[in-house]
């Protein structure tokens, strides 16, 4: 088994926050990861991304070009990664902020309305975890119970208080996956 | 101990820590600010020091002075403030003073960019300062290894009373892996005898200087000098080797294009290609003896950097002309791709360079 996950978006939709969760969490199942964040001369509502490594084997490169799965938060970043996920891989399109429909049709691609589903749950700011959430759902690469103990590692025992919200996004997230995968396994490559 | 998920900067902070690193002197500067960020949050909590110095050579010369104390010092930086550490580093190797200088590089020339490079390999293992000098230079590979090298790097340096330098890059100082903190392998460390810690009236003081002006002090002191290089050289040399035995070429690479071209190789393998590695883990000392083992058949040696070609020099130094040695490379911040470095092979193997 082996995860390469571009998680991408604006500077604040908490996308290095879910890639270190879910690195996290992977770390917990004693599986081989890595995390590396796009750094440089960032500004605020600038595009931020990170490649995440979950794999069976030593990560070699941990650099993430060629991915499994990509979960897009916003449209630059649709249009910078949607080219290079792996044929037969995963996308996740944050489908509230993004009209755009994927130019892809080797991959299966799932469209969530994250921030909406993050609005009607009362907290604009689990869009992130919803996205996570249809992550998990779609692959099944990481039990949820080590995503959340994953969660109380990044965001410290002081935010831990934060978890059923998040939980929940993660529960709605994986909903709407489950809705959109009775489609796609009608379809074939 | 379990295993933690650290940044690599901050990873080192904390493996410095715990080799019992109670001082740090430094400037900011990316991609390595996490460095002193850490440091300066959590060197205060076991009643260490950490300071912002004005400029990177203030740094460096602080470190002198802690390090003429006795105590385990600290600095870091990357590339162009690395370059500004230099007369600092020389005085430090012609003093025999034992410190840990990281250097997380970016591109250069000048003031460069701010993402991964190597191309600072040449002022660690030839030395950015005047002087017959040399630092033992330790290149990780991954932030576990980064962990075990700065543990290891302190008692490297006061073992030989000389500066060791982590050579690392923009990617392994920001990527997250998981890490544990293990005990290095115990070192018979000679008491800091030397140190001006004070003669409270019972010695005569001790005094740490790089200044002799006679040439016939001089030069007793490069040779003695030069006697504990070639013990290093002896004692230190560490590198990884992967079906050199076998590989119709080998490829060379160090950090964490080591990575990359290990996921190239697999990538090859996959194909039916046999592609062997050498990894060194120290730059200096360089392992030149590990390329007597790579197998008579091998088609060539392929050296794979983040600059324009430097360790290729040492390549070439220890295949003694017995094989072409070939290059790839990516600079300015450009990391090279494992497809890129397959396209390379294949074209060596197929007798197409």
């Amino acid at each position: 088994m082996e995860e390469r996950i571009m998680i991408a978006g604006f500077g604040g939709q908490g996308v290095m926050a879910i890639g270190q969760i879910l690195t996290y969490a992977g770390m917990i199942e004693d599986k081989n990861v890595s995390w590396l964040p796009s750094y440089g001369p960032e500004m605020r509502g600038g595009t931020a991304n990170c490649g995440v490594i979950i794999s069976n084997e030593p990560v070699g490169s941990p650099v993430v070009v060629n991915s499994t799965s990509a979960i897009i938060m916003n449209k630059p970043s649709l249009d910078k990664f949607e080219k290079f996920v792996n044929k037969g891989g995963k996308l996740f399109v944050n489908s509230s902020l993004i009209e755009a429909k994927s130019e892809r049709d080797d991959i299966d691609v799932y469209y969530i309305p994250a921030n909406e589903i993050a609005n009607e749950l009362g907290n604009s700011r689990v869009a992130n975890m919803v996205m996570l959430g249809a992550y998990l759902e779609a692959t099944k690469a990481i039990g949820m119970k080590s995503i959340e103990e994953g969660f109380v590692k990044v965001f410290g025992e002081e935010r831990a208080h934060l978890l059923p919200i998040n939980k929940e996004a993660l529960k709605k997230g994986g909903e709407f996956v489950r809705e959109q995968k009775k489609f796609l396994e009608t379809k074939s490559y | 101990m379990r295993k933690v998920l650290m940044k690599g900067n901050e990873a080192i902070g904390a493996a410095a820590i715990e080799a019992g690193c109670k001082y740090f002197f430094g400037y900011p500067i990316t991609p390595q600010s996490e460095l002193p960020e850490y440091m300066a949050r959590e060197l205060p909590k076991i009643g260490g020091v950490f300071l912002q110095a004005e400029s990177e050579i203030a740094a460096i010369n602080m470190v002198y002075g802690a390090a003429g104390s006795g105590v385990r010092v600290m600095t870091s930086s990357s590339s162009p403030g690395m370059a500004l550490k230099q007369e600092g580093i020389s005085y430090m190797a012609g003093a025999e003073l034992p410190c840990v200088i990281v250097n997380i590089m970016r591109g250069g020339p000048g003031l460069g960019g701010i993402q991964p490079s190597q191309t600072d390999y040449f002022q660690a293992t030839r030395g950015g300062g005047n002087g017959d000098y040399r630092l033992v230079v330790l290149a990780p590979a991954d932030v576990q290894e980064l962990v075990d090298l700065i543990i290891e790097g302190f008692d490297i340096a006061d073992q030989y009373r000389n500066p060791v330098m982590i050579l690392g890059d923009g990617m392994i100082g920001q990527m997250m892996e998981p890490v544990e903190f293990k005990e290095p392998k115990k070192r018979d460390l000679p008491e800091k005898d030397w140190a001006t810690t004070g003669t409270e009236g019972k010695r005569k003081p001790n005094i740490i200087n790089s200044l002799y002006l006679a040439p016939e002090e001089l030069e007793k002191h490069n040779i003695k000098l030069q006697a504990k290089y070639r013990e290093i050289k002896e004692k230190e040399v560490k590198v990884q080797s992967y079906n050199i035995e076998d590989g119709d070429v080998v490829i060379a690479a160090y950090g964490t294009t080591s990575r990359i071209v290990k996921t190239a190789i697999s990538q090859l393998e996959r194909e039916g290609y046999k592609v062997g590695l050498i990894r060194p883990i120290t730059l200096w000392p360089y392992p030149y003896e590990e390329f007597q083992k790579i197998n008579d058949e091998c088609k060539g040696i392929l050296t794979v950097e983040m600059n324009n070609g430097q360790m290729i020099d040492d390549v070439k130094i220890a295949v003694e002309g017995k094989y072409p040695v070939y290059f790839y490379g990516r600079t300015g911040g450009m990391v090279p791709t494992p497809d890129e470095i397959v396209k390379k092979v294949k074209e060596i193997h197929g007798g197409e360079i």
